[in-house]
């Protein structure tokens, strides 16, 4: 067992850990976050991506002694301090950027990542970032769309196809 | 994942020490480590994380011109902090997997695996880089020894990779678009003293220079210089993705894009 702390959604966790424990399961199991969700498991599908340091990972291809001491960011931090949703939530919401769900923690932190380092990117580049999130349900247009609202985009030029 | 011990040493010195423990297995950004262990592929008795060495981490430029990443710098950083100095090595690295991926992965993890479809392997081949490790420095020429077998000992890390700067290059990667990794992958590098050529994905034998390509472009460094020069199918891999032949004719193809495209 190794001991772990990092701050988490601007919380300060510690706990004791197994070396394989991924950081998924700490999440999840050890914390309770199970907003970040465990599709694949296998590195493929994106739905567990967080944040570590500010960079978008799967948290379930990452152990969780290699967070300690990290800053980390699940979808349960995405939302306003009064529990309104954040510009990328509502602009899910907005524009049906979702259907089951099990993707959008995911779709939405990598959607995050991708707006800071790129406030105003093309379609393109959206769907280009959205290569490891993977969604059954979309066909990710209204994903792509959610993104280019969010980012302060018109997006009546993306027509439905 | 059967159980195992993780240690995550601040220094290169402590990190070899720590690999020396029997079925010690070094861990870089464990994007292909992590899922095998999941499958329960390989079992160390203990994984040695390099993600918290400070003196691996980073793109710097020698006094001979060359290109150097340590050997823990994630693609993400690569592709970043190359561009300046090596566009086309950046390039190569800013497609690698997806951008989650691009965040953990590193250059050295990629190199030591030397999986057969990997995209560094033909960077660092087609550029004669350098692999330094923590006692020694190997050419790339005598680095690669097939599909997942390099020159690496026990326990040995790479440190840092050093990258002789082309005056062209170019990487076309043909992807698998499920494991975005190479279907075949062809990188073209133009030096003073020739030019080099490397291929990846194609090949039973993991990465390889195209010695014919390489003469072709040397006298002539344009795509028609290619025309009637083609690879042999025996010895290409052959799967469910596609045949022999069809890797074979996918080498030619990227090969004479990649020098359309060189800059």
């Amino acid at each position: 067992m190794a001991s772990v702390s990092m701050t988490v959604n601007g919380r300060e966790v510690s706990g004791d850990v197994e070396g394989r424990m991924l950081l998924s399961s700490f999440l999840r199991d050890d914390l309770r976050l199970t907003g970040t969700h465990v599709g694949c498991d296998t590195s493929q599908c994106g739905a567990c991506v967080v944040h570590v340091n500010g960079e978008a990972v799967k948290a379930c291809t990452m152990f969780a002694v290699e967070a300690d001491g990290a800053e980390v960011a699940t979808i349960e931090g995405e939302a306003n301090a009064d529990g309104s949703l954040s510009v990328i939530q509502q602009a899910f919401q907005d524009h049906h950027g979702l259907q089951c769900g099990f993707c959008t923690p995911g779709m939405v932190m990598s959607a995050a990542a991708l707006l800071k380092e790129n406030p105003k990117p093309t379609e393109t580049e959206v769907r280009e970032y959205l290569e490891g999130n993977i969604c059954r349900c979309t066909g990710y247009h209204n994903i792509v769309k959610a993104i280019m609202a969010a980012s302060g985009q018109d997006v009546a030029a993306i027509a439905a196809e | 994942m059967y159980a195992f011990d993780i240690e995550r040493p601040s220094t290169i010195a402590d990190a070899v020490t720590a690999l020396q423990g029997e079925d010690a297995q070094a861990l870089g950004g464990g994007q292909t480590l992590i899922p095998t262990l999941k499958q329960r592929l390989a079992a160390p008795s203990k994984l040695v994380s390099l993600s918290g060495i400070g003196e691996m981490q980073g793109v710097c430029v020698g006094d001979d011109g060359a290109v150097c990443i340590g050997g823990a710098t994630t693609h993400a950083t690569v592709s970043r902090e190359a561009a300046a100095h090596y566009p086309g090595l950046a390039a190569l690295a800013s497609h690698i997997g997806d951008p989650a991926v691009r965040n953990r992965g590193t250059i050295g993890g990629s190199l030591a695996n030397n999986d057969p479809a990997a995209c560094y392997p033909a960077a660092a081949l087609a550029s004669g880089a350098t692999i330094v490790t923590n006692n020694r420095e190997i050419a790339a020429d005598d680095y690669f020894q097939g599909m997942f077998a390099t020159a690496l000992d026990e326990g040995e890390v790479i440190t840092e990779v050093r990258f002789p700067v082309p005056q062209a290059a170019n990487y076309q990667k043909f992807l698998q678009p499920a494991s975005r990794f190479a279907l075949v992958g062809v990188f073209v590098a133009k030096y003073a003293d020739g030019v080099r050529v490397a291929v990846t994905g194609a090949s039973e034998n993991g990465v390889f220079r195209w010695a014919e390509a390489e003469a072709a472009f040397s006298a002539d460094f344009s795509a028609s210089a290619l025309d009637g020069l083609t690879v042999d199918a025996d010895g290409m891999i052959a799967d469910l993705h596609g045949s022999g032949a069809y890797r074979a004719h996918l080498v030619s193809v990227n090969t004479k894009r990649a020098v359309e495209a060189a800059s």
